[in-house]
């Protein structure tokens, strides 16, 4: 049997891209922005939002939680009366550890986007997988927690670099705990030389306003460059 | 363990290149500032391509190595050295890894990323006739 090289040169992940697109095209339609939270599991992306969403200036947020299974982190944000979705890799999705372009297209119907300008994706909780799908976001954000350690931008460089903000969260730990802040911001610009970062505690409160007044600016932002 | 839904996604693509012929090899070019394991992603594309014009076939891998230019002084640099191959201890009295930069190390401008993320289905090998077709 004769065989045939055909040349390709197609980006593997054109597919998720392209529905990415279509997802970030049916959220401009609608007037939403959408920003995109990653960080690692128990860094603290539900206790921030807890915290700050209900509070951003007249910018009506909503929430799609990304988890493998359950909705512990749903039922913790609806019960402050913020729209929010549950999406689970679970069933359907082979229990996968990050969200992608087509798993938040499946739970479009479900998002009461006319009754919200931001929504907030917070994806699975996980430094290496959800840095690669895009699912049709404004912004990318992630939360670092000083419990951590200060290496983990050399260890998670995609993570970080993908990211335009990085929020050191857990900062009320600080006194009893090793981590080198001034060499993790350090080690933060080796990767991403000029990531903007914000410094606070969601447990406290202490420094959320520059979160929350980061949160509140995407909608405009995006509505500018749509 | 994302390399399963890439691994897919690489099925998916050769099989739509592939005009229903069996796809005997897949030639990928894996750059190294993806976080993909290419042993994880063999183990995957395995199991994912059974029952497809994929089944069987050779992933062959190449992986590419990063580059970075400077905006500014134009010096290029590979921001991401693959890791050292030695047994000596690491730390200050042994061997010092590299460490990754995306900034300059000469002016400390942010690099702009010339190669090291791709993730390119380059060129699927097929059966001239069709998957099923009697042989001529």
């Amino acid at each position: 049997m004769h065989r045939t090289k055909i040349r390709v040169a197609e980006d593997a992940l054109d597919a998720n891209e392209t529905i990415a697109r279509a997802n970030r095209q049916d959220f401009d339609r609608a007037g939403v922005a959408v920003v995109n939270l990653m960080s690692s599991p128990g860094a603290g992306k539900t206790t921030l939002l807890e915290r700050t969403l209900g509070d951003l200036g007249g910018i009506r947020a909503g929430v799609l939680e990304g988890d493998v299974q359950g909705s512990v982190d749903a039922d913790r944000i609806a019960a402050l009366h913020i729209p929010v979705t549950q999406l689970n890799t679970d069933p359907g999705f082979g229990g996968e550890c990050h969200l992608d372009a087509n798993m938040v297209r499946s739970a479009l119907p479900q998002l009461s986007l006319d009754e919200i300008d931001l929504l907030v994706i917070e994806n699975v909780g996980n430094l290496v997988c959800p840095a690669e799908f895009k699912v049709g976001e404004d912004a990318r954000a992630m939360i670092a927690s000083v419990a951590e350690g200060e290496d983990k931008p050399l260890k998670y460089p995609l993570m970080f670099r993908t990211c335009e903000l990085v929020v050191i969260n857990k900062t009320d730990l600080l006194p009893h705990v090793d981590f080198d802040l001034p060499r993790f911001r350090e080690n933060l610009e080796l990767v991403h030389p000029g990531a903007d970062v914000i410094e606070l505690s969601a447990r406290t409160g202490e420094g959320t306003d520059a979160w929350r007044e980061w949160l509140a600016a995407i909608p405009e932002r995006a509505r500018a460059m749509a | 363990m994302h390399e399963l839904s890439i691994s897919s996604a690489i099925v998916n693509t050769a099989e739509r290149h592939a005009a229903r012929r069996q796809v005997t090899a897949v030639d990928v070019r894996v750059g190294s500032l993806r976080q993909v394991v290419p042993d994880s992603l063999a183990f995957y594309f395995e199991i994912v391509a059974r029952d497809t014009l994929c089944e069987g076939a050779r992933l062959e891998l190449e992986r590419v190595a990063a580059l970075l230019r400077c905006a500014d002084c134009g010096r290029e640099w590979d921001p991401a050295p693959p890791p050292l191959a030695t047994h000596e201890p690491l730390g200050p009295d042994g061997v010092v890894p590299p460490v990754p930069s995306f900034a300059c190390p000469d002016c400390g401008t942010p690099g702009e990323v010339l190669a090291g993320d791709e993730l390119e289905v380059e060129s699927i090998e097929v059966e001239d006739a069709p998957a099923g077709a009697p042989a001529s």
